[in-house]
């Protein structure tokens, strides 16, 4: 199918386009230079702006923790409700909506790349049979490595060799994208209650310090080369002075960059944010962070920003979820992995009047606004963390406007209004700006080459909003464009209509990207000797029946990389 | 002779993926590592099997061809305005998902069998949370295992020598580092190899459970007995659940079908949740059905709601009691039903299976069963995890394969092929 998009006032920061009125052409799903105009629909795109798809680097919306985040709740399922339709079928949720909701959520807002950021190795298949069940959205997930006792115990040993070759296998096994980090080694200490604040604490049993996983994470990261730098939630998330331990894990890696590529990204950095001592004394951390990012190129960020509604926190930080049972007296899930990892959901509502979720929400946007590189940082609310992704067009009216921050600041907490510099913050994103931290920033974290971008060959994912910026100007207009970001006038995915209005008109299958990292054949057989040896004692399951075949992948797209040099 | 490893039992929520099948001909000869229960299914899976798709003729039921009795079926869910749809938890995941979209579709209820065992289990969790962990977990940690209402001894054969007092885990032995209690109505014999046995009198967990909440906080109990339970004994016993590393409570029927259902639930939730201050305690349901877990698991990712879901208004709504299955049959709501791998009649109550047969009835199910005989169309299907693949959840939510070890009978098929076909012939009778 052909697709001609005609006078779209196009946003794309990885080509450098600001803001130019042109058309778009696709062929096959593709961007390209040429079609047949006469064969080819036609959209005329006059008074709308045009951007990639959205490219979101860390949403929780599949897999074991969600779903039981949606038995946890009912009562979020009853604050919305959509019936099916010829195309579409019914679901339910807000802060957890069903997976389907999920997939039509994303596409009406624009968003055609999500990625899942946390998922426990064993536990994978449920995440891959929700990931199946989500259309539209292309999407991966990350597998859980933090407190993996085979990690731990080949960085005990300081066989950097066999832990990348055990990621890699892990990483095929389990159809898995990225690395990421949850509290690294905390998560294994809460198997028996307690948890880690710092980095330099030894874990029990183990013998290592969160600071070796992280740097011997890195590491692997770079000999396996990777499309993606290791994701990281810091230690001590969501406690008072936090954001020193943020600080040192950035700098604990400081002489692992590769180049131009950055070597961490410390996701949901809001929640890792936080100076004082105590919920009395919080403040923002949100400008040291933001000065260490500006100064430093081995490091992004995405935000984890607040918004004030009911939303459902869930993260593979079992210490810290029980911590907020206590502090919230809010119903609260566990539910540890064993050898892997661990995990919490508790309901949360973050209020205005609040002190200390009103700090939260100073935070959040204080960090975009002080971080001045753009291509550094990406927008997200750690979906379900910090609200529901469906709000994300109100984070995007704060960025573009310093009115509609105002007008949010005026019902804020006074104390916290007092204490916070956010008022004084004068900076708005442009549009270009904000086409960076939805779309070209999160690619290009993510080594997705053909995403987040218009370029000719790059995937035919294209959002357009009704929105003329020579008419309006999203400072003033802040709710007008923010109506607009909500429900786009179309989103396309691979050169499909999915949405029209606002409303979902196609339904297509997403793919599912995993990676294939190559390793040398005589550490993969090691490794192998040492998974079978070990398996077992640690599993309650066989070891012939961890790895999760192609197969099971609705439309699976392997990245295939190799080690630029096999030097440890 | 052929041996396929790593097989993944299809019998209890356990879902014991070490099995070793041996295929002679064609045939299960044998199995091992599986337990009694698993044996007994592996080598007489043949028998009482279902063969042919059947319609009723008038009193009878009449061998017809498969795409004859599926067009029957979907004519039937075609016509009726409120049809049910239960079962679900003896099947895979994959078919699990096609019933979904079949009730969504024919804007029917749909439920599964937790509605029936660990629903109150679900509805406590939807009150207060749940702190739980997976089986390894409890295997290499746990120096203390509760089972309350729970009879694992012969429900769950081999769950306490793979998961619990028996396994060896990477910081305990097996038996002699780890403390085992045994609470229920009578001396099971779970409770004969436990250290400590706590006989509750019937109806009376709720009771007992407070009692040890109340002994956990030092408060005074001003009774001699609780729930037939000396307090000196619950008192012993708080001290002991307080005291260990890693406590586990393992639960069954016992607990959620005594009265007090899911506010027994809630008490021990509420019992665990207060063992956490002082050391770390985890629970995890008993689950019956290879794929109860799932099936609760798959309606929860498709509709929000982990059973008894309603799509008459076109969209999931939930509400046990109203939209659960044997309440809408009681109503006498309902105008057809669909039954995948399980058999109501022989379970349900009288009102209920009344109301069940007065209606026309579609039965999918590998082997003849109560309802199969009572039913308007009956299709018969391929055992999953025997003679076909799919995914299965284990008790404690680890997902699982489940291998095809030897074909299916000429002409049977996955139950995930038959709703696929009833639901095209659904989309097709409804000029879609």
């Amino acid at each position: 199918m052909e697709l001609l998009i005609r006078n779209a006032v196009v946003y794309d920061p990885i080509n450098g386009i600001d803001g130019e009125r042109m058309d778009i052409l696709v062929r096959d799903g593709k961007i390209v230079d040429s079609i047949n105009e006469v064969q080819a629909k036609v959209i005329d795109a006059s008074g709308m702006i045009a951007m990639p798809g959205g490219v979101d680097i860390h949403s929780h919306i599949a897999g074991p923790k969600v779903n039981k985040g949606r038995e946890l709740r009912p009562e979020d399922h009853l604050r919305y409700a959509e019936r099916g339709g010829r195309v579409r079928r019914s679901g339910v949720g807000y802060s957890i909506p069903t997976t389907f909701m999920t997939g039509y959520w994303y596409a009406r807002m624009g968003y055609t790349t999500v990625m899942e950021p946390a998922t426990a190795p064993l536990e994978t298949r449920h995440t891959h049979e929700e990931l199946n069940d989500t259309p539209i959205l292309d999407k991966a997930c990350f597998p859980l490595v933090g407190s993996n006792w085979f990690i731990m115990e080949y960085l005990r040993r300081g066989d950097l060799e066999k832990c990348a070759t055990y990621v890699a296998w892990l990483l095929r096994a389990v159809k898995g994208y990225a690395m990421k980090l949850v509290a690294p080694g905390s998560v294994e200490t809460w198997g028996w209650g307690r948890g880690l604040m710092g980095i330099d604490e030894v874990i029990p049993h183990f013998e290592i310090t969160p600071r070796d996983i992280i740097r011997g994470l890195c590491r692997a990261n770079n000999l396996l080369n990777l499309p993606s730098p290791i994701h990281i939630h810091c230690n001590a998330l969501g406690a008072p002075g936090n954001f020193r331990v943020t600080l040192e894990t950035m700098r604990c890696v400081e002489d692992l960059s590769r180049g131009d590529r950055p070597s961490i990204h410390i996701v949901h950095i809001q929640f890792n944010a936080y100076a004082g001592s105590d919920w009395a004394s919080l403040s923002s951390g949100a400008t040291r962070l933001a000065r260490y990012v500006n100064r430093h190129s081995h490091v992004t960020a995405d935000l984890g920003q607040v918004i004030f509604t009911d939303t459902t926190t869930m993260t593979a930080d079992g210490p810290w979820q029980y911590r907020l049972h206590n502090l919230s007296g809010n119903k609260w899930i566990n539910h540890d992995v064993e050898a892997e990892t661990g995990g919490g959901i508790v309901p949360y509502h973050y209020r205005r009047r609040n002190y200390v979720n009103a700090i939260q929400w100073t935070i959040g946007l204080e960090f975009a606004l002080q971080v001045k590189d753009p291509w550094k940082i990406c927008l997200t609310t750690d979906h379900p963390n910090g609200g529901p992704f469906i709000e994300y067009p109100r984070v995007m009216a704060w960025l573009l406007s310093r009115r509609a921050r105002l007008a949010s600041m005026r019902r804020l907490n006074k104390t916290a209004r007092r204490r916070s510099i956010l008022e004084s913050l004068e900076r708005e994103y442009s549009l270009y700006e904000l086409a960076i931290v939805t779309r070209a920033s999160p690619a290009r974290i993510l080594g997705l080459r053909e995403k987040g971008h218009l370029g000719i060959g790059a995937d035919a994912d294209i959002s357009l909003y009704r929105i003329d910026p020579s008419e309006v100007d999203p400072s003033r207009d802040f709710r007008a464009v923010r109506r607009s970001l909500r429900r786009a006038a179309y989103t396309i995915k691979d050169g499909e209509i999915v949405v029209k209005e606002g409303e979902v008109v196609g339904v297509t299958e997403g793919r599912t990207f995993w990676v294939e990292a190559e390793v040398p054949e005589g550490v993969s057989k090691e490794v192998l000797s040492d998974l079978k040896e070990r398996f077992e004692d640690y599993y309650t399951i066989r070891l012939e029946n961890y790895p999760i075949e192609e197969g099971y992948l609705r439309r699976p797209s392997v990245r295939r990389t190799r080690p630029e040099a096999w030097v440890v | 002779m052929e041996i396929v490893t790593g097989v993944t039992c299809p019998f209890c929520g356990c879902l014991c993926d070490d099995l070793e099948v041996v295929i002679e001909g064609g045939r299960i000869t044998n199995v091992k590592n599986g337990c009694a229960y698993s044996l007994a299914k592996y080598l007489n899976y043949q028998r009482e099997r279902l063969l042919k798709p059947m319609v009723r003729e008038g009193e009878e039921l009449v061998a017809v061809s498969l795409e004859e009795a599926v067009e029957r079926a979907a004519q039937i869910l075609v016509d009726s305005i409120y049809p049910v749809l239960y079962g679900w938890s003896s099947t895979s995941s994959e078919a699990q998902r096609l019933g979904i979209e079949l009730a969504e579709e024919v804007r029917g209820a749909i439920d599964n069998t937790s509605s029936v065992c660990h629903g109150p289990t679900v509805e406590a969790l939807q009150e207060l949370g749940h702190p739980g962990c997976t089986l390894g977990q409890v295997r290499n940690r746990a120096d203390l295992i509760i089972y309350w209402g729970s009879n694992p001894l012969q429900s769950h054969l081999r769950h306490m020598s793979r998961y619990t007092i028996g396994a060896v885990g990477r910081w305990r032995r097996g038996r002699e580092d780890r403390t085992l209690i045994v609470v229920d109505v009578r001396k099971t014999y779970t409770a004969r190899v436990a250290d400590y046995f706590i006989q509750v009198e019937p109806n009376k967990d709720f009771e007992l459970l407070t009692a040890l909440r109340m002994a956990l906080m030092y408060e005074e109990i001003e009774q001699e007995r609780v729930a037939g339970v000396p307090v000196e004994a619950i008192e012993e016993v708080a001290e002991i659940l307080r005291g260990c590393e890693f406590g586990a409570l393992f639960y069954g029927l016992g607990l959620t079908m005594s009265s007090g259902k899911n506010r027994n639930i809630d008490a021990a939730i509420s019992l665990v949740r207060d063992l956490n201050r002082w050391t770390k305690f985890v629970m995890i349901p008993m689950r019956g059905h290879f794929n109860v877990a799932g099936a609760n698991i798959v309606f929860l990712w498709q509709t929000g709601y982990p059973f008894a879901v309603d799509f008459s208004h076109g969209y999931p709504r939930y509400n046990p009691g109203v939209t659960s299955v044997i309440d809408i049959l009681s109503r006498r709501e309902s105008d057809a039903s669909l039954i995948v791998a399980s058999d109501p009649v022989a379970n349900f109550p009288r009102r209920a299976v009344e109301s069940l047969l007065e209606n026309p009835l579609i039965v999918i199910d590998p082997h003849r069963t109560a309802t199969a005989e009572r039913a308007d169309v009956v299709i018969p299907s391929a055992l999953v995890g025997i003679e076909c693949k799919g995914t299965a959840y284990r008790m404690d939510g680890v997902p699982l394969k489940m291998k095809k070890v030897v074909d299916p009978p000429p002409g049977c098929l996955s139950d995930e092929e038959i709703l696929h076909r009833i639901l095209e012939e659904v989309r097709r009778l409804r000029g879609e």
